[in-house]
């Protein structure tokens, strides 16, 4: 990002100048490490917006029109509802999926919604309240049988979950730089996969691209059709270089590391009376994100307590996901959340656990 | 002195350029973006220059990739 701002500063694409070609290769380096990290061969398949909700919302408004229908869970982030209720407005059948008691979307009954004007299959990878993940693999082979496009929201997963869009059938990713891929805010994107016919999957933006500039109309090849405007280039050379760390420590190694922090910090809070833990308690089927309730605390005070007592940092409310919380039964409360990273070291659960201990024993 | 003889790969985006490039790169062939040549036109401001003798590695690397080019063209007109 320095090298960028010191000795690039250029637009990438947009001349033929040193420097902006210097620029585009920054840009496309950070196109290479997103598309080796999900599955894909053509890193031009990796389109940036400017977070992971611009690319849901490409995804979601540039291919469902009225009268078709998508299939989407009861535990997704308003980046997936607020478009899709919009598009539900506007004409677009919306069902929203319950889940078995574990938290996973019932696969027969994603088989029993295909109906013949079905399109999409709309889910997030894990829940951002439970961490609880989806059998998208599964998800995914069901689409690719019944001939359905199949939406993956990556926030909770890209760079600490493995994906391979080919092998899990994904045909859209949404991802978000800012969590574990460890670039900067502000950058996110849109892998497109080679079953989108990019015919009839409108942009959300139209303007310039660098390309074909002799015609006002968009053009119709990858990444340009999706991506007008001048980009985030420092971002995305920040991403770049996340994205290359994560590569390098390989991603199934910081799965690892992050469950067992997972499942001490699972084993910890079970131990304390008076917690209410969402989810299944066991660090394999979810993320390094953990909910739960104190009883006879609100949330707010907890977060504030730990925050202003212990110095430890976490998410109270509904974490932008209403109907989450509503199929979690723990709407309009929410919860208290912790995120862990792949940094943190055992000493750290146990100054957080040492910090809840001692509000419950206030309480109780 | 006998220069060696160049082409140039017409493409349509610069993303595509710089694409074919770190392929041609990876295969140990030299090459370079520059801007398009006054006597030619494309959709894009820059194109790949190449020595013609590196002909059939380019042809092989865009067949593999499916790197969709707008066309190969000498560099003087």
């Amino acid at each position: 990002m320095v090298h960028f701002l010191d000795e690039v500063g250029a637009n990438p694409g947009r001349s033929a100048h040193s420097r902006s070609i210097e620029a585009a290769r920054i840009v496309f380096g950070a196109r290479e490490a997103v598309a080796e990290l999900v599955g894909i061969d053509d890193p031009c398949r990796v389109v940036f917006t400017l977070n992971l909700t611009e690319g849901l919302n490409l995804a979601l408004t540039g291919l469902l029109k009225p009268g078709d229908h998508v299939i989407t869970s009861g535990l997704e982030h308003n980046a997936m509802m607020r478009p899709l209720r919009k598009l539900q407005d506007q004409g677009v059948a919306v069902s929203v999926l319950p889940h078995t008691d574990g938290g996973e979307i019932d696969l027969m009954q994603v088989e029993a919604a295909i109906r013949p004007e079905t399109v999409l299959i709309a889910l997030n990878h894990a829940s951002n309240v439970s961490g609880v993940r989806q059998p998208v693999a599964e998800v995914g082979r069901i689409a690719r049988a019944r001939g359905i496009l199949f939406l993956v929201d990556s926030a909770q997963t890209a760079g600490c979950v493995p994906i391979d869009m080919t092998a899990e059938g994904i045909d859209l990713l949404a991802f978000t730089g800012h969590k574990s891929m460890m670039g900067p805010t502000g950058t996110g994107g849109l892998v497109i996969g080679p079953r989108v016919d990019l015919k009839t999957f409108e942009p959300l933006v139209r303007g310039g691209t660098g390309s074909r500039s002799e015609s006002e109309d968009q053009p119709a090849f990858l990444p340009d059709r999706y991506e007008s405007g001048t980009p985030n280039a420092v971002g995305l050379a920040g991403l770049e270089a996340g994205v290359r760390w994560v590569l390098r420590q390989k991603v199934e190694a910081i799965q690892r590391r992050e469950e067992q922090r997972t499942q001490e910090l699972l084993d910890g809070l079970q131990g304390i009376p008076g917690v209410v833990l969402l989810g299944r308690g066991k660090a394999t089927r979810q993320t390094p994100t953990v909910s739960f309730n104190l009883r006879e605390m609100p949330p707010s005070e907890v977060g504030l307590r730990l925050d202003e007592d212990h110095g430890i940092l976490c998410r109270v409310g509904l974490h932008c996901a209403p109907g989450a919380h509503r199929t979690l039964g723990t709407f309009p409360g929410g919860t208290v959340r912790f995120s862990l990273g792949p940094f943190l070291e055992a000493d750290d659960i146990d100054r957080a656990l040492e910090g809840v201990a001692s509000l419950a024993r206030i309480r109780s | 002195m006998s220069v060696a003889k160049q082409s140039v790969v017409l493409v349509y985006s610069t993303s595509h350029a710089i694409r074919l490039e770190s392929l041609l790169k990876a295969a140990g062939t030299s090459c370079r973006l520059i801007p398009v040549p006054r006597h030619l036109s494309s959709d894009c401001g820059v194109c790949l220059r190449f020595d013609d003798a590196s002909r059939n590695v380019i042809d092989e690397i865009l067949d593999q990739a499916g790197v969709e080019i707008q066309g190969i063209a000498p560099i003087l007109p």
